[in-house]
């Protein structure tokens, strides 16, 4: 049925015409200036390409039909999809591009189903490319469709942040894969609609086996590679249905997605297998003051007063805001304090680690929503050389990034990760709530380090009192 | 391989390319913006079912083809509104300190 979906002319026109959009678009992205216009001309690369569309649809005798469900699937969709896009706070971001991510990967699982079928109910016979295509379109779109969702429900809160691990589930999953590669042999085979709907199951099954084991902490590699999925599943329908505007377009999100996994692993120092597989993160949370771990070492203690005419006579900060941060939605109080000392003629820079929120840059977003001004935030290269001519390193809410174990400790989980070099600077203060190992519940050498003086509280009342002790001694 | 779909994978190999090459001029800055954003391109896929839809002629490829477009204009709008409202909040350096 393919071929007879070939489109005319004009309407192919405007395919290549959007799809000039999109790169242009994605190019404009390259500058914080520039980004939103390319949004913008991406979003009208996606409106002409939706005219040229509907428009073969009323094409008379285009033997078209459900046009008014076609319409009305739009509109309910776009009511969802804004209204949720509206809503959403800015800490909500990574489930929120997770579930967009999976509606996405669900409608290409179902697109290249309805294909399948449709060619099996008339009697056609598919195309080998098609047939592969729809193959590979069901399968990885029903992974990503549940692997999101999987990961919204993690990202949510719903399901535990923790990875979820047995003993029997690499049993289960090499059961599940080799059902699925049997599956696809049904079909080449010529089988029917049962063994496709068959594989829609089995994979959508996959993809919660897939992203049940992964803890949260790894969740930026996760959501780049569905994102990447999608991508790739739509460039797949894209082939099925012999329309290029849906290969191009997938094809980009796929090396977009793709991009950013490897840059995530490289961040953690880990492989994608690693991430996927090795259940990271699934042992028990420590409890506060966990015997033979923490409490037997000094540590240094500051009280806010203190810490605040610290800060008031120092020339240089480095805020390394974490992901505990974002949760105590502590950013705009932490761009409060950065105001004080900038009218003291403190210079004020944030060291970002890749991995520092719950996707990739992440801790950006939530910055600028506080107003922080972009110039003003550092990837890890830039700000790393900086920290030993640096006063104060003040440490919010990050664990794991800042461990300089990660450096010396060949015996340590975290042996290799690239870390912020917070411990070079002159004083670190580290706010924090205990002295709770982090996510990957590794101690800290950083918190016995004699230069370092932890201020212990919830990093957003702790922040507000330094703005109001600073404040009030002004 | 018919020629179609030879001529699929060239756009699609070249795709991979002008992908990679694209991409990886965007600063970490803004690369949640990038991640939605990209989703919302995706997004086109709606498209497709928009085509499943109209040439759906039995209950079942209504109800599949349905349904891939309400997802498919919920990850294109709600991708493109929630790009927009990140990349708004990205401003030059607030330089007026009143």
């Amino acid at each position: 049925m393919s071929e007879t979906r070939a489109l005319p002319t004009v309407f192919q026109l405007a395919y290549l015409a959007s799809a000039v959009l999109f790169i242009v678009g994605l190019k404009f992205l390259s500058s914080p200036a520039r980004a939103r216009r390319g949004n913008l001309m991406a979003a009208i690369g996606m409106a002409v390409a939706t005219a040229a569309t509907l428009g073969v649809l009323w094409m008379p005798g285009g033997g078209f039909h459900n046009q008014g469900l076609i319409v009305a699937g739009i509109v309910i969709g776009a009511a969802l999809g804004t209204a949720g896009a509206r809503w959403v706070q800015m800490t909500q971001m990574p489930q929120m591009v997770a579930l967009l991510n999976g509606f996405g990967g669900g409608a290409a699982a179902l697109i290249s189903t309805g294909d399948f079928l449709h060619a099996a109910f008339h009697g056609e016979r598919l195309s080998g490319t098609a047939v592969a295509s729809t193959i590979l379109g069901c399968i990885i779109g029903s992974l990503s469709f549940s692997g999101s969702l999987v990961a919204f429900g993690k990202l949510q809160g719903i399901i535990s942040e923790r990875a979820i691990t047995s003993p029997l589930q690499k049993v289960i999953n090499g059961v599940l894969f080799f059902a699925i590669l049997a599956t696809v042999a049904g079909i080449a085979a010529r089988g029917g609609s049962t063994w496709f709907l068959a594989l829609l199951i089995e994979a959508l099954l996959f993809g919660v086996l897939m992203v049940i084991p992964i803890g949260g902490a790894d969740m930026p590699v996760v959501i780049s590679l569905l994102n990447s999925f999608t991508g790739l599943a739509v460039a797949a329908t894209g082939f099925a249905l012999t329309n290029n505007a849906l290969i191009i377009s997938g094809t980009l999100v796929g090396a977009s997605g793709t991009l950013l996994t490897t840059l995530m692993c490289k961040a953690m120092n880990r492989s994608l297998a690693n991430v996927l597989f090795a259940g990271v993160g699934a042992g028990p949370v420590a409890a506060p003051g966990a015997p033979g771990s923490a409490a037997a070492k000094p540590v240094r203690e500051i009280g806010v007063d203190d810490a605040a005419v610290l800060l008031s006579n120092i020339q240089s900060l480095i805020v390394v805001p974490g992901y505990g941060m974002a949760v105590a939605q502590a950013q705009h109080a932490v761009r409060e304090l950065a105001d004080q000392l900038a009218q003291r003629g403190v210079e004020v820079k944030y060291a970002i680690h890749p991995v520092a929120g719950r996707m990739p840059g992440h801790m950006n977003v939530l910055l600028a929503e506080a107003n922080v001004p972009y110039d003003q935030l550092f990837d890890l290269d830039q700000i790393n050389p900086e920290f030993e001519h640096t006063d104060v390193a003040l440490v919010i809410g990050a664990n794991d990034v800042v461990n300089p174990a990660a450096r010396t400790d060949r015996q340590s989980p975290i042996y290799g990760m690239p870390i912020l070099d917070a411990d070079k600077a002159q004083h670190v203060i580290v706010i924090k709530r205990s002295l709770n190992p982090g996510f990957a519940g590794i101690d800290n050498p950083i918190y016995y380090d004699p230069r370092t003086l932890m201020l212990f509280g919830d990093a957003k009342g702790v922040v507000a009192r330094l703005v109001e002790a600073m404040k009030a001694a002004a | 391989m018919s020629a179609t779909a030879i001529n699929q994978l060239y756009v699609f190999v070249l795709a991979v390319f002008v992908g990679f090459e694209v991409i990886s001029k965007v600063p970490v800055v803004l690369h949640t913006p990038l991640m939605s954003g990209t989703n919302a391109i995706h997004g086109i896929v709606m498209l497709g079912g928009v085509l499943v839809l109209g040439t759906a002629d039995t209950p079942v490829l209504v109800a599949l083809g349905f349904t891939a477009v309400v997802f498919g204009a919920m990850n294109l709008f709600g991708g493109f509104v929630v790009t927009d409202r990140m990349l708004e909040m990205f401003k030059k350096k607030p330089r007026d300190k009143r």
